[in-house]
């Protein structure tokens, strides 16, 4: 196991209250494995990821949970040790990265300056391996010297690509790496990142909002709702049968071009406010199948098949198709 | 527009923006002191002059002359014999009130030149700006001076030549965020349902512009009870009138500095000093609590 | 440009020949100095098509491909630089002011940010207010009102009167494309423009705002000139799709035409990278090579030259024209 988290929990302190943006939170990652954290905004992914290398906010705090890396329990630890977990073996690359590019510097310097402040590597080793990385991300090398501006938004997205796999990092999370992308250009990074990754055996925990990404690039899926994971299991079945009724609303939502033509119902109201969450599971208020069990007891993950879990009342009623 | 029921509804809706408003500037320190500064020196330009009295400008009593604090006299007298403290109070209400006419004056100028230019840019975005650089570079003191001297000593010139001076730099803050404001989706979504350019200027650019002028308008009113102070001081104020700074000229011309009447000359400064404070306080706190709001929600 | 015959239909409510929107591009001060010709932005460089009453049309492309500012220019939002505009019969682009005014009220439009295009001191009521405003258009308050409240709930918010003087920060990303929405509503509109109006949604958000879309298409006979990058989102909601890339249109057809047999190379290649799902399976994907040029140096010949898989010699200095290649699907390629 390459990654492990069980039961995280992260809140951030308001003036009014804790926002409980994850609460038991349970991941894990095999070496080579793609992971896709999918949930809309606020359902509390980002902060997930941000939390396993504790990057957060001064407000924000793992408040509880067990993280370990290569077996290594790394919940506790402090700053120091995090600095050098941080980008050597969880590597992260954040939503809008490529607007991250200082734009008064050449490109290559700013990848050589991570690899000489994490690697301590000479200016001219950094330079070659730095060389080597645009050719890994298919950027030709000789652009090494261009500032951030002279490059397209999808080249810049393979610069921040190449600066999160300087240092060999195990683990790369990417948040949101294909929104603002245009369509080719997202079937292009995400080409790309799927060799990284084969060729690498690296972890990949993919977070996005797009269902159609997960479905075509990760190994397994876990869905997120108001900060809890509602579903997760292997792409393909969680696909093919969905367990929750909110997978099921999203999966609905998602065009097949190969079926018929059909607008799904939207799911009425909105995300809960995470101040004060709904009592009992977060969804019951926005789901069309909620009995009166759902809003006074949180659901328990049910295990439906092998390494598909799911976290609903109805699980024990209803017989999957 | 509305129902009476909906007024009621409008005005429960600017009491719920206030409370919140106030609940944010409340936190700042600075603001507060600012503030309380502030309506101190109010209360004493509205209801001061109710209730003390500068007798005429002749001298009553030889004897009174040039005393320092006494019983009857809390900050002493002057050389006519005048009550210091009287002349204080009663500063205090000219002297705020060229100060917040002056304001006017020069944020509506600025304000508009500056909507304009920045809305309809080119030709008159180019026209407007060279206009506004002149008066930016052309030092504020000497030319201050050369048109008070040309206009003549009185509160209605001097109000009008510190307006003239201190719009610019306003002009130029506005017309940079009307630019930003121009390229806004909703702009555009008002140029869609018909809005012709007024309308557009007037309804969406200036309340979304306003929360600068806000903070911009107190600091300038800072600056324009520092140039009329300067302006009085320099004898360019309407003698007949009490202004701290005409104290301050007073003072210093009949020798108050050889003589060591230092109750002549602190108190007038000391109060310019904390009105201007109480201003920039209030510009600082004001800043802090309507930048957020300029960004995004949620 | 186009072969076909000029019939204009009495079902027809627009109709674009030729569009041209060309913008003069920002070069360096040396270089204007030196060159003698004007660096131009070829946004739009040649459009044509129609939209029929109560249809729904897609301008479906990449970032560069031209297709908001077409929209943006049927609209006279943005001056077109060349080429015709028919709204219902009459020449778009000479229209007096008064005219102007009154086409505005006829075609409205809706924005991609649900945050930005609602100005924030806005109340809910002045903001679908405004448009009866500025075009003097009710009576008397009483009236004012019932239309707003009319657009609000043709819109989907329903309680309108409780949401009148709520300001847009205090709702939500759905209901404030609800209320931009009814802000385009209140005025009765033949024509819609919607700019990519779901892609700053959430996803369990986005069915409910084209349901809506195209409910009010088939109730009140409302069309639509629908822009979007998302293809599969087009083929859900449009009844034709026109493919843009660079300026052109590159391919328009019925929606199943378009998706389920592409004929361009560049469709093609798009549609084959449209994620289904249940297939994991790795589908053959038509990654194309590199990205959109800029719309400054648009490639001589067929402007997708260098990145299509099927380049001929022919193609590299010969521009293909729009041509009606099966019934109803017209494409713009020499081997079609």
């Amino acid at each position: 196991m390459l990654l492990e988290v069980e039961n995280m929990t992260t809140y951030y302190k308001l003036k009014d209250g804790f926002v409980r943006a994850c609460e038991n939170i349970s991941l894990s990652l095999e070496q080579g494995e793609a992971l896709g954290l999918v949930g809309e905004s606020a359902s509390g992914k980002t902060t997930a990821a941000l939390s396993l290398i504790k990057l957060l906010p001064e407000n924000a705090k793992v408040m509880s949970g067990k993280i370990s890396i290569a077996g290594r329990d790394i919940s506790q630890a402090m700053e120091a040790e995090l600095r050098r977990i941080r980008w050597k073996e969880i590597a992260i690359i954040f939503q809008g990265a490529m607007n991250a590019l200082n734009p008064v510097r050449r490109v290559g310097d700013q990848i050589v300056e991570v690899l000489r402040i994490h690697e301590k590597m000479t200016d001219k080793a950094a330079l070659l391996r730095t060389i080597d990385l645009f050719e890994q991300v298919e950027i030709d090398p000789s652009r090494v010297r261009d500032y951030p501006h002279e490059f397209s938004g999808g080249m810049r997205q393979r610069v921040m690509i190449a600066m999160a796999i300087a240092c060999n990092p195990k683990v790369v999370i990417g948040d949101e790496p294909t929104t603002a992308l245009d369509v080719m250009v997202q079937a292009q990074v995400l080409q790309l990142l799927e060799k990284l990754r084969s060729k690498r055996r690296m972890g990949m925990i993919l977070i996005t909002h797009d269902l159609s990404v997960v479905g075509e690039t990760c190994d397994r899926v876990a869905v997120m709702y108001a900060g809890q994971i509602v579903e997760s299991g292997p792409t393909e079945r969680v696909f093919e049968n969905p367990a929750h009724p909110y997978t099921r609303a999203l999966i609905a939502a998602f065009p097949n071009i190969e079926g018929e033509r059909y607008l799904a119902q939207s799911i009425p109201g909105n995300p809960p406010n995470l101040l004060n969450p709904p009592s009992g599971c977060r969804f019951h208020e926005r789901c069309s199948e909620s009995m009166k069990l759902c809003s006074c007891q949180e659901p328990l993950p049910v295990k439906l098949d092998s390494g598909h879990f799911a976290s609903c009342h109805l699980l024990g009623r209803r017989v999957l198709s | 527009m509305i129902t009476s029921e909906q007024k009621k509804d409008l005005f429960a809706l600017w009491k719920k923006n206030l409370v919140s408003f106030w609940g944010i500037y409340s936190q700042n320190k600075m603001g507060l002191i600012g503030l309380v500064i502030l309506i101190i020196f109010t209360l004493m330009a509205l209801f001061g002059p109710l209730l003390v009295e500068i007798t005429t400008m002749a001298v009553d009593d030889v004897t009174q002359v040039l005393h320092p604090p006494t019983g009857n006299f809390w900050l002493g007298t002057d050389d006519l014999g005048k009550d210091i403290f009287a002349g204080v109070i009663i500063g205090s209400r000219v002297s705020l009130l060229v100060g917040v006419a002056a304001t006017a004056i020069s944020m509506i100028i600025g304000t508009v030149i500056g909507i304009v230019s920045g809305f309809y840019g080119k030709t008159i975005d180019a026209l407007l700006m060279r206009i506004t650089d002149v008066f930016l570079v052309i030092p504020w003191l000497p030319l201050m001076l050369v048109m008070a001297a040309l206009l003549g000593p009185s509160l209605a010139n001097i109000i009008f030549v510190i307006g003239i001076t201190s719009w610019a730099g306003t002009a130029r803050i506005i017309r940079s965020q009307t630019l930003s404001i121009k390229e806004r989706p909703y702009v555009e979504r008002a140029r869609a349902i018909g809005s012709g350019d007024t309308h557009i200027m007037f309804y969406h650019i200036l309340p979304n512009v306003f929360p600068l002028i806000f903070a911009n308008t107190v600091l300038v009113a800072a600056i324009a009870i520092l140039s009329e102070t300067t302006l009085s001081f320099l004898g360019m104020g309407d003698p007949t009138r009490v202004t701290w700074g005409m104290m301050l000229h007073f003072a210093f011309s009949m020798g108050a500095v050889s003589f060591g009447a230092w109750w002549w000359l602190l108190p007038p400064g000391i109060c310019v000093v904390l009105v201007v404070l109480s201003f920039t306080f209030i510009g600082y706190a004001l800043d802090e609590v309507l930048n957020p709001k300029l960004r995004r929600r949620d | 440009m186009s072969n076909r015959d000029q019939v204009i239909s009495k079902n027809e409510l627009l109709r674009v020949e030729g569009l041209e929107v060309h913008f003069a591009a920002r070069t360096g001060f040396l270089a204007a100095l030196l060159s003698r010709e004007k660096a131009l932005v070829r946004a739009v460089d040649g459009v044509d098509f129609s939209l029929g009453k109560g249809e729904i049309l897609c301008l479906a492309g990449e970032s560069g491909s031209g297709k908001t500012t077409t929209g943006k220019a049927v609209l006279r939002l943005i001056e077109p630089t060349g080429g015709k505009i028919w709204f219902k019969g009459e020449d778009l682009l000479s229209l007096t002011r008064q005219k102007l005014r009154l086409f505005r009220q006829d075609a409205q439009i809706i924005f991609q940010d649900p945050y930005e295009s609602l100005n924030p001191r806005q109340t809910v009521f002045a903001t679908v207010a405004e448009p009866l405003e500025v075009n003097r258009i009710c009576n008397s308050n009483a009236e004012k009102e019932e239309r707003v409240i009319e657009a609000l709930c043709d819109a989907g918010l329903n309680n309108p009167r409780e949401l009148f003087l709520r300001y847009p920060h205090e709702l939500s990303g759905g209901q404030r494309q609800r209320l931009a929405i009814a802000g385009a509503l209140v005025l009765k509109p033949d024509f819609i423009m919607a700019d990519e109006p779901v892609s700053m949604l959430d996803l369990s958000i986005r069915a409910g705002i084209l349901k809506l879309m195209v409910d009010l298409r088939d109730l009140k006979g409302i069309s639509y000139l629908f822009i979007t990058h998302d293809l599969s989102l087009a083929w859900l909601v449009s009844d034709r799709i026109a493919v843009m890339y660079l300026g052109k249109i590159v391919e328009l057809g019925s929606a199943d035409a378009v998706i389920r047999q592409p004929l361009h190379p560049y469709t093609r290649a798009l549609v084959s990278v449209i994620p289904v799902p249940k297939s994991i399976s790795r589908r053959d994907k038509k990654l194309l090579k590199g990205e959109t040029p800029d719309p400054v140096n648009i490639p001589v010949g067929c402007r997708f030259h260098p990145r299509c898989p099927q380049v001929k010699p022919r193609c590299r200095e010969e521009e293909p024209c729009f041509r009606e290649i099966l019934p109803g699907h017209f494409g713009a390629c020499h081997y079609l």
